[in-house]
């Protein structure tokens, strides 16, 4: 942050991280927060795990409760078959909560607001559900896109919305993720911008008046804390929901 | 569904690898994130693929059977220990049950004792204020004969005193001897007539 202008973009520029070795196999400081993320949640659980206490302590409690919560989402969502997606579903709602979390950190890179990476996700949570109703039904899974109980004429205009509406699933699940990352954290650095920018101009009464954008930053971290989890949330759930689409069909 | 999940994810990275290769055309927007001319850009999406797929096998291998191991454990534990309690709690209640018929049953037995002791107590004290009273009664007899015959003595003593005294009395009054026979016969009369004959 030089010179008078806010570079509010400028925190999601990738660069190549783990020195030279990541360097050479254009591994980015995006992988190396992912990377500390799969730290963090097999530090979590090896700590859990270390005990298997009867009367959990705190870190087991909090890995028992995610490992219900998740859980509870698949198999009430998906139905008795969502015990098999659990691992999968697991593995994306604790990677992308731990990257939302992890983002807010100042100077930590939110490997979330990078279109290709929710893009990435969300392209193989549709291949992969779709993969899965192919798998259980067959060529019948095609009739997941004829609605039951409408007029034969309805169909023709039917069919085509909605298999648009299932295509367009990827799209909606990765842009949710990126647009609220994204603006969540340029608003984060337009604020704190600011008071550099209030304080570079006005002198102590910058000084004092950066108080509001300051404050405004605060309780813009108590919102993005919500919004990290309640994104990382309706990813989780929105697989579910896809999973079951692919399951049971309605 | 594990060989699903491989196939798709492998798919899906190289999908998103020709995306951004392809995007490299639309190079020039000012937003990092979609800046696809930066080899970066797509692969971090490689690398983002080969963590995932880590993670994946560390999180449906070890850590999540283990926590589901150790929850379950806990609910068959705590399921172990209710149907404990509720084994000790109907056994003590059967216990309590019976702990009550045996206090009801001695209650009843102490009753009957009680009862049968009153009675025996009664019917001795009866017999013995029978032989009491028949004891009292004879004796009372004996007594009422002895009067009798202590009277009837004294009686028999009264008449030669009484006749002594009378003829004394006549003497002196008339002065001359008496009659025995007739004085016998006044004195017999004179008790008949009070009733001591």
């Amino acid at each position: 942050m030089a010179g008078p202008s806010i570079d509010a973009l400028g925190q999601f520029r990738l660069t190549s991280g783990l020195g030279p070795i990541g360097h050479a196999v254009n591994f980015t400081n995006s992988n190396e927060m992912m990377l500390l993320s799969v730290g963090l949640i097999v530090v979590a659980f090896g700590l859990a795990l270390r005990t298997r206490a009867l009367v959990p302590g705190r870190m087991q409690s909090l890995v028992e409760t995610l490992y219900e919560f998740v859980h509870g989402m698949c198999v009430d969502t998906i139905g008795e078959e969502g015990r098999k997606f659990f691992p999968l579903v697991f593995t994306l709602f604790i990677f992308i909560l731990l990257g939302n979390l992890l983002g807010l950190f100042p100077y930590f890179f939110a490997f979330t607001s990078g279109i290709v990476v929710t893009l990435a996700m969300a392209l193989f949570v549709f291949l992969f559900s779709t993969a899965v109703g192919f798998y259980i039904h067959g060529f019948k899974f095609l009739k997941f896109f004829v609605p039951a109980g409408v007029p034969g004429w309805m169909l023709p205009m039917l069919v085509p919305i909605e298999i648009i509406s299932y295509l367009s699933r990827p799209v909606s699940l990765s842009v949710r993720l990126f647009a609220n990352m994204t603006a969540g954290h340029v608003m984060l650095e337009v604020f704190a911008g600011f008071m550099i920018l209030l304080t570079a101009s006005l002198g102590v009464f910058g000084v004092v008046a950066s108080i509001i954008p300051l404050g405004l930053n605060i309780a813009l971290m108590g919102l993005e804390l919500l919004v990290a989890c309640l994104q990382a949330y309706v990813f989780a759930i929105l697989t579910c929901l896809y999973l079951h689409d692919a399951v049971h069909m309605h | 569904m594990n060989r699903l999940f491989t196939t798709t994810s492998l798919t899906g990275g190289v999908a998103l690898g020709l995306l951004a290769q392809a995007g490299v055309a639309h190079a020039g927007s000012n937003m990092p994130q979609m800046d696809f001319s930066n080899p970066l850009n797509g692969s971090q999406v490689v690398w983002l693929v080969i963590i995932l797929v880590v993670l994946y096998l560390i999180l449906s291998r070890w850590a999540l059977p283990g926590v589901g191991a150790v929850l379950a454990d806990r609910s068959q534990r705590i399921q172990r220990d209710l149907d404990a309690a509720h084994a000790a709690k109907v056994e003590a209640d059967a216990a309590v049950a019976e702990l009550h018929a045996a206090i009801k049953s001695a209650r009843d037995e102490a009753n009957a004792e009680v009862a049968r002791a009153t009675e025996a107590a009664k019917a001795a004290a009866a017999q013995q204020a029978a032989e009491l009273s028949a004891k009292l009664d004879a004796q009372l007899e004996k007594a009422e004969a002895e009067i009798a015959a202590a009277r009837t003595q004294a009686l028999t003593a009264i008449r030669p005193i009484a006749a002594e005294t009378a003829g004394l009395l006549m003497t002196r009054l008339t002065g001359q001897a008496l009659d025995e026979t007739k004085l016998h016969q006044g004195i017999q009369d004179a008790l008949a007539a009070r009733g001591l004959a």
